[in-house]
């Protein structure tokens, strides 16, 4: 990419500068660190020039946007052409209080919507289970049955909007519940659109939400991919995540190799099932979190974009360039939201989400300043959006398709986090593949000595976290009224429930169930009977019961 | 430190098989404390009736899952058990995770079910003489079959033979060396030898490799040590595994466990007397002012442990036993 | 010979909460500062946090929880621990627990509860300090 000569003086003036000029200011202030890194652990130098990135062709490794291999981006106009989705997570109490928050958001801006379940929802046990008692609501919306999402959806035109879902284990019974309402509302199928998270791999070594084991919890995922291939055209079936390995305590190299091992994963499996990898390769979406290194993160969504576009190429044969688009959406990081001086947050926030979009994403979430505390309140949300808006609209940044590229210390880390990952992903091939690296605790050894690793930093105060380990206050101030969910939700989740057992055809419940476990004893796609399940209005937790008998529960492999 | 009422009260429960009990029982002995020995001597003449199984094998052999299964098919036949599991104390830190009990949290709530767990602590020799004691306790307090999962390293897995009746090696295939797996003594003081996970490939050849080995190693006597496939995930082999058991009871009520027995009590006078004669030299030694000067000189490089040794023992020891406090 | 007591300890997720990082790293500081500790993995029912802490004779039990069913759930690990005669038991806990539920779980016995943010070493010497001395 450039031209030797001046490559070589450029070398030698580099050397010429750290031997005098450098030295005078070492001298003044010896530098802060002896030794500097990403969050990941890739060393930072003290200045990157055209030297770091001479072997990087342009054509081979960034191209244009919306051509192979889409490193710049996936659209070739970006954000000139469509912002971002703004899509906030949200959930608690009754469903009515969450369509409350919905019409909120969507007033105040937001373009998605994003569910967020409570407990027992995403565990498959109904409101008045005894395992429920004082969790219901509590960290998200509470849906037992197809009469909770209507009222959930209640004035909200499904073609109007796209729905994404926070749900794993039980992801068929909710998609089918939004396909109810569809229904209901006369929208034709192929225009729903949304996202079920259904990613179950992940379960098993971050989340920890698996209801059954990895074999038949990859079955569901594959029925669900297969059903939106052929039903649900405007449907993404799943949302690889990393966003929940991050969280969890792993570094941005592991949430990217991770991720797309688990990526590789779903793909082998729809092709297993018998479906051609460019008939359903377009619709798997992904998820990451934007985390504090504000470098590492941009170039971690690059490599991601790059790296999947490759996969599908090279590993899996795809031919359509829309198989080999990673669509993303990003979170930023819960877990570097402090709850002392929660403030700060909304700077940390500001500009996680600033990577997020300097990093191309399709649609954002960005966190409250409370939620190191609680489940956001209304005012905190706001400020939340008002984040994402004030990037868009004032910013400068959306102007120009990928701002950063050509910056040698970005596409000198965007290469090495490419590199990286693939030695993890080989790592991952030669234990067998995802599941076999999951028996064996692979992801979590490694998740668990990478957080352990992180926390040591910050006591020994390697790691400065602001408010926490230093700069902190003996009297510290919390701007708004923090959320509470109080326990009459459950009483009424209650109530409604027995009601609805009362009043429904609990003969046409009984068959379609029995109907269900004979389909989960073979191998008929189970989409269609859980759609029939859910109109008949069987809940939530009798369906899972009837899969938990089926294919059993998974217990966890703890490994701490 | 618990009165006389309250040492007539501990032992009164564990002989009603009262938790709380049984919990503060092993705990007085796991520490040494000194109304241990007076309990231990209480409750000695009350053992004997459980059937006390050793599970030994490398980690990764899934034997608390297969302990889990065990048990739960013991307590559809009636049985109470009792599970030590013992783990592993880091040498570096001193501290240790008892992972065991939380593979079996099926059996967390049954009220005929007794799960301790117990680290190592670092006891030179392999299994503590506290596991033993342990064991003993939950037999004294009642449970028809006392199980013992070692930690799956070392000189544990031998130790073992000496306090179980009935000693169940397990293994699982692709652990990497399948049969370099089993350390060396493990072969000769298995009863019976479990391949584990049968479900994955290789577990065939697993059990057809040990039997190959048997053949070789062990001597010949009354009984030939079987191998069983089991898998803790579908159940299969185990109540397979528990008929071996059963036959297994049955064998060494010929006479051979009064033998083994005959052998294991001298043993163990022996490890006593060793214990009693050790701490009682040494509290003789220590009192004395040569120990204060001697330790001084080795620091100083003036001498060495083992010349030390020699000059206090030119003036004979006078056994003391210190008192208890 | 004098042994140092051992420090037992259940590091306990009650309840359907599923973010275990911080019991994790909890659970490995006690460990690395000498203790045994038995770190009981997720979904634990009140009844089987208390089993554990009676067979294993504990001195310590910690509670993680973020997902706000501490209201609940707390108070019946408590009310367990006092019906099977464990009230010596040092009991603190930590996770996502608002400043104003506080009090009252200090009533029933909890004996301190820690937000997110705290150093591991504080928590080893909180537990060194408060664990019952003679049991």
């Amino acid at each position: 990419m450039f031209d030797q000569r001046k490559l070589a003086d450029i070398k030698n003036q580099m050397r010429r500068w750290e031997k005098t000029t450098v030295p005078n200011w070492v001298n003044r202030h010896s530098e802060r660190k002896k030794e500097f890194s990403t969050v990941s652990g890739i060393p930072v130098k003290r200045l990157y020039t055209p030297e770091d990135v001479k072997d990087l062709d342009y054509m081979d490794h960034l191209g244009f946007p919306g051509e192979y291999p889409f490193t710049r981006g996936l659209h070739a106009t970006m954000y000139r052409g469509r912002l971002w989705t703004m899509r906030q997570f949200s959930g608690f109490g009754t469903a009515e209080q969450t369509n409350k928050r919905f019409k909120y958001l969507l007033k105040e801006g937001e373009t998605g919507l994003s569910i967020a379940f409570d407990y027992p929802t995403i565990t498959g046990y109904d409101s008045d289970h005894s395992v429920s008692r004082g969790e219901v609501g509590q960290c998200g919306v509470a849906v037992s049955s197809l009469q909770d999402m209507e009222t959930l959806f209640d004035g909200i035109p499904l073609d109007k909007v796209t729905t994404s879902m926070t749900i794993n284990g039980p992801a068929a019974m909710l998609l089918a519940m939004y396909v109810a309402i569809g229904d209901k509302q006369g929208v034709p199928r192929e225009k729903l659109g949304g996202t079920t998270q259904n990613d179950m791999l992940k379960e098993f070594f971050a989340q920890k939400l698996a209801i059954f084991p990895p074999t038949p919890s990859v079955r569901l995922v594959t029925d669900i991919i297969e059903y939106c291939a052929k039903h649900l055209p405007q449907w993404n079936p799943v949302s690889i995540s990393g966003y929940h390995i991050r969280e969890a305590g792993s570094n941005a190299l592991q949430e990217l190799a991770f991720t797309l091992a688990d990526g590789i994963a779903y793909v082998e499996s729809t092709l297993e099932r018998g479906l051609k990898v460019d008939d359903f390769a377009h619709r798997l979406s992904f998820f990451f979190a934007s985390h504090n290194d504000f470098f590492e993160e941009i170039a971690k969504f690059r490599a991601a974009r790059h790296l999947w576009a490759k996969i599908m190429k090279e590993r899996f044969k795809a031919k359509k360039p829309r198989s080999m688009w990673m669509r993303m959406h990003v979170q930023t990081s819960g877990c570097t939201l402090t709850a002392q001086q929660p403030v700060n947050n909304v700077i940390r926030v500001a500009f996680q989400a600033l990577a997020a979009v300097l990093g191309g994403t399709q649609s954002l979430h960005t966190n409250s300043l409370d939620e190191g505390l609680a489940t956001p309140c209304e005012d905190a949300v706001r400020i939340a959006l008002r984040t994402q808006q004030i990037i868009a609209h004032e910013g400068g940044v959306v102007e120009t398709v990928d701002p950063l590229a050509g910056s040698y210390y970005l596409e000198y880390l965007t290469k090495e986090m490419e590199e990286r990952a693939m030695k993890y992903i080989d790592r991952m091939d030669s234990l067998g593949g995802v599941i076999p690296a999951i028996e064996k605790g692979f992801f979590q050894r490694e998740i668990a000595d990478a957080a352990y690793k992180y926390q040591k930093e910050i006591e020994r105060r390697e790691r400065t976290i602001v408010g926490v380990n230093d700069y902190t206050v003996d009297e510290d101030w919390v701007p708004v009224e923090l959320l509470r969910v109080h326990p009459e939700v459950e009483e009424a989740q209650t109530a409604r429930l027995q009601k609805l057992r009362r009043t429904r055809d609990n003969k046409k419940v009984k068959a379609l169930l029995d109907k269900l476990h004979d389909e989960a004893d073979g191998d008929t796609n189970l989409m269609p009977t859980i759609i029939e399940a859910v109109k008949s209005y069987a809940t939530l937790g009798e369906i899972t019961d009837v899969l938990r008998t089926v294919f059993g529960e998974y217990r966890e492999l703890i490994i701490v | 430190m618990p009165s006389s009422t309250q040492i007539k009260e501990l032992v009164q429960g564990v002989l009603r098989g009262d938790k709380r009990s049984i919990a503060r029982t092993i705990s007085i002995i796991e520490n040494n404390q000194p109304e241990a020995q007076k309990l231990m001597a209480t409750f000695y003449p009350k053992t004997g009736k459980a059937q006390v199984i050793g599970i030994t094998g490398p980690p990764g052999a899934g034997k608390s899952t297969l302990i889990e299964k065990l048990v739960k098919e013991l307590r559809n036949r009636g049985k109470t058990v009792g599970v030590v599991a013992v783990d592993p104390t880091s040498p570096f830190t001193g501290g240790a995770f008892l992972g065991d009990r939380v593979r079996m949290q099926d059996l967390s709530t049954d009220p005929g079910v007794y799960i301790r767990s117990m680290a190592t602590r670092n006891n030179p020799g392999g299994l503590a003489k506290a596991t033993k004691d342990a064991s003993r306790v939950l037999d004294a307090s009642g449970k028809d079959v006392v199980i013992i999962e070692t930690v799956g390293a070392g000189q544990s897995e031998v130790e073992v033979v000496k306090v179980a009746h009935t000693v169940i090696v397990t293994l699982a295939p692709g652990l990497g060396d399948d049969i370099q797996a089993i350390k060396a003594g493990q072969m000769e003081i298995g009863d019976i030898f479990v391949v584990n996970k049968a479900d994955r490939e290789n577990a065939n050849k697993a059990v057809s490799d040990i039997e190959a080995m048997l053949e070789l190693t062990t001597e010949k006597t009354g009984w030939k040590p079987p191998v069983v496939k089991t898998s803790a995930f579908t159940g299969e082999g185990i109540a397979q595994l528990l008929e071996l058991i059963d036959q297994h009871r049955t064998y060494l009520k010929t006479g051979v466990l009064d033998e083994r027995r005959k052998e294991r009590v001298e043993n163990e006078l022996i490890e006593a007397l060793k214990e009693k004669i050790a701490e009682s030299i040494l509290n003789d030694f220590k009192d004395r002012g040569e120990w204060k000067r001697l330790t001084q000189k080795i620091l100083k490089r003036k001498t060495d442990p083992y010349t030390a040794a020699d000059e206090l023992l030119a003036k004979p020891p006078k056994p003391k036993t210190k008192k208890k406090t | 010979m004098s042994k140092e007591r051992k420090i037992r300890v259940v590091i306990a997720k009650p309840g359907l909460d599923s973010h275990d990082r911080g019991a994790k790293i909890v659970a490995r500081a006690l460990r690395d500062a000498g203790m045994e500790v038995i770190y009981t993995g997720l979904r634990q029912t009140p009844e089987q946090i208390v089993e554990t802490a009676l067979q294993e004779d504990v001195d310590v039990v910690g509670l993680s929880i973020l997902s706000g069913a501490h209201t609940t759930l707390f108070p019946k690990i408590m009310e367990l621990l006092k019906k099977k005669k464990l009230t010596d038991i040092l009991v603190f806990a930590g996770g996502i627990i608002p400043e104003e539920d506080v009090p009252a779980l200090k009533k029933i016995g909890i004996k301190e509860v820690f937000g997110p943010g705290t150093p591991t070493s504080t928590l080893v010497e909180f537990v060194r300090k408060n664990a019952p001395k003679k049991r």
